[in-house]
């Protein structure tokens, strides 16, 4: 085989890879492009079409705005009037003595739900309680934005993210 | 979210077709002409992959479609390296009228197909990824054992130094890379369970807030046996790769920056200890730091590589132009200094981006992840790639010490393959539960109409 050639393919088979890597890279960018694709809200919002009243939109946060509040209180229940203020870390919510807040309560299970920042907002995520977590009406299922004000039932008690 | 299975489809055919060009252009460069048995190997190689694609069709639908198809892609170009390689030694063999070495290629191959089968198997056995969580002692127990195996009396084995490999009759094994995965699996489960005493119960020791010993007790225990283990075999390199996995897990688990600062301390110490005590560490770090003056010796195999790199150059000397059989273990430690003497930087950057793809989908499988040990596993098994692939090419570039270990997928060797293969297999597995859309099965209407009671009115 000529030199020529041979540097041709060589050539070839260098520009073939990085065509392949341009698209996988390119399906990447396809796959996170899709509206909503990964968060558990998007899915909860596109599941309800027609069938459900919409669970709280998640609101449009800009990183300038900051709306997403920057304390838990608790507005009924036993523990009423307690404020915790969200810096950070997560926070757990349940009867196990080692959560943030203790919720004493028999219609709460010991790992209730956990609130955690993500992507400049507060999600609230269900760890499996018996009797569910609910934003409103609604009883998630899925990691769900919590907006401020919307109130957050968890057995007796309801709390609410506030400014 | 569609399921993208076709997308991996055409992938999965372009690396195989890139792989066909790829061994091609070793035959015509070395002369060889086709290679002998080509359309055996690539229909081999085609059949894996087809078998890999269509099991996770149909048994992990939504699974991330570009993991397999660059796996498949790395597999394929050590497949190619490995037949040059192959080609140069039985080249040199006729000069020397030596007898013609077994080519390795074939054996590598083999070790695809059991890897392939054993990926496979993982989809077919494995219908949810937490029912893992469930044996976290039981895995953690038989990796400990499966690290200490090779110190055993009659299987254990000593390779150049590293006490690393058991063998029965012909068959040899490295069981520190199945390891790795079964103490990720029971890293991923014992801190989902405590990662939240971990990051809130301090106790004050000298004004910095440390975890209960309760709570830190069999984490510190796991890592003293495995480090210990690690150094009565001598292989630096999967000490390096077990240490910083427990570090960035124990990290992610209880988002935590100070675990990375006693992580890097501890590091220094140890790294400090090593350099004291053992002399293949000091004859490491000295080589490392001076290759020119050792480069007949010690420094001979670097150096090697680094003439090899310099020769490839930006272009590359092409496949099957270049002299890379002449680093000593090119085809298992040195895969990426023989790759970089053919295919240039641009062909180092694309196996690097490879490398980043690979490890950005499967942290981002970890974070889409809903479950805390899927998150975990799934940010462990990358973290294992990350590692592997910075210590092992960091180490043949020059950047670091060199220590042995194998690069992902790549390298010449079976247990590495398997296990790399398995681990994707995990990835793969977890990242369809979390990219699956009716993954509850409960609709929504159900939720709605249960009666649960409301006290919260009164």
């Amino acid at each position: 085989m000529s030199e020529l050639a041979l540097t041709l393919v060589r050539l070839a088979f260098l520009g073939l890879l990085w065509v392949f890597v341009l698209l996988a890279v390119w399906v990447l960018r396809r796959d996170i492009r899709q509206p909503e694709d990964s968060t558990g809200s998007g899915r909860v919002k596109k599941k309800s079409k027609g069938r459900q009243p919409k669970p709280p939109k998640p609101p449009k946060i800009s990183r300038k705005q900051k709306v997403r509040g920057n304390r838990l209180v608790v507005i009924d229940g036993p523990l009423v009037g307690t404020i915790v203020e969200l810096a950070g870390a997560q926070i757990t919510l349940g009867r196990a003595p080692d959560s943030t807040i203790i919720i004493d309560d028999d219609y709460a299970s010991s790992r209730h739900a956990r609130i955690y920042e993500s992507e400049g907002s507060w999600v609230v995520e269900d760890l499996g309680s018996t009797n569910g977590t609910w934003i409103d009406r609604s009883r998630i299922t899925t990691p769900t934005v919590l907006p401020v004000g919307a109130p957050l039932r968890i057995g007796r008690s309801t709390l609410q993210i506030q400014n | 979210m569609k399921s993208r299975r076709t997308t991996e489809l055409v992938l999965l055919v372009c690396a195989w077709a890139l792989g066909i060009l790829g061994t091609l252009q070793v035959g015509w460069a070395t002369g060889e002409g086709t290679p002998p048995r080509l359309w055996i190997t690539i229909s081999a190689v085609a059949l894996i992959a087809l078998a890999m694609h269509v099991v996770v069709r149909f048994r992990a639908k939504y699974a991330d479609p570009i993991m397999l198809p660059v796996g498949t892609l790395l597999t394929i170009l050590g497949l190619i390296m490995i037949y040059r390689l192959d080609v140069a030694d039985a080249r040199r063999a006729e000069l020397n009228n030596a007898p013609l070495p077994t080519p390795d290629v074939y054996s590598q191959l083999t070790w695809f197909a059991i890897a392939g089968i054993l990926f496979c198997g993982v989809f077919v056995l494995l219908q949810d990824h937490r029912r893992l969580q469930r044996y976290t002692f039981t895995f953690g127990l038989i990796g400990l054992v499966l690290m200490v195996l090779p110190l055993a009396p009659i299987i254990g084995t000593t390779v150049n130094g590293a006490t690393l490999w058991i063998r029965v009759g012909d068959f040899s094994f490295q069981p520190a890379e199945i390891a790795k995965i079964l103490i990720t699996i029971f890293f991923a489960g014992y801190l989902v369970k405590t990662r939240d005493s971990l990051a809130l119960v301090r106790t004050k020791v000298l004004g910095i807030g440390l975890p209960r010993p309760k709570d830190l007790g069999p984490i510190v225990i796991a890592w003293f046996i495995s480090l210990g283990v690690l150094i009565f075999q001598r292989d630096l390199g999967t000490s390096v790769l077990f240490f910083g996995l427990f570090v960035s897990m124990l990290y992610i688990a209880t988002q935590r920056r100070s675990w990375l600062i006693i992580g890097f301390f501890l590091f220094l110490g140890g790294a400090y200890f090593a350099y004291e005590n053992f002399g293949h560490v000091q004859a490491r770090v000295t080589v490392w730091l001076d290759p020119w003056s050792y480069a007949d010796t010690t420094g001979y195999q670097i150096v090697q590589s680094i003439y090899g790199l310099a020769n490839g150059g930006i272009l590359g000397a092409g496949l099957g132009q270049g002299f890379p059989n002449l680093v000593p273990f090119a085809s298992t430690d040195f895969i990426v200094a023989a790759l970089g003497e053919e295919l240039g930087v641009t062909g180092i950057f694309v196996i690097l981006l490879l490398y980043a793809i690979l490890i950005e989908r499967g942290l981002r499988t970890a974070i889409t992840c809903r479950d805390g040990f899927g998150q975990l596993l799934a940010a462990g098994l990358s973290i294992t790639f990350a590692l592997q692939v910075f210590v092992i090419i960091g180490g043949v570039t020059g950047l670091i010490p060199l220590t042995g270990l194998t690069t992902p997928f790549l390298s010449y060797g079976g247990s590495s393959l398997i296990a790399n293969w398995v681990i994707l297999a995990l990835l793969l597995r977890i990242s369809d539960r979390s990219r699956r859309p009716d993954l509850s099965k409960v609709s929504p209407d159900d939720a709605m109409t249960q009666v649960v009671p409301r006290v919260n009115q009164s």
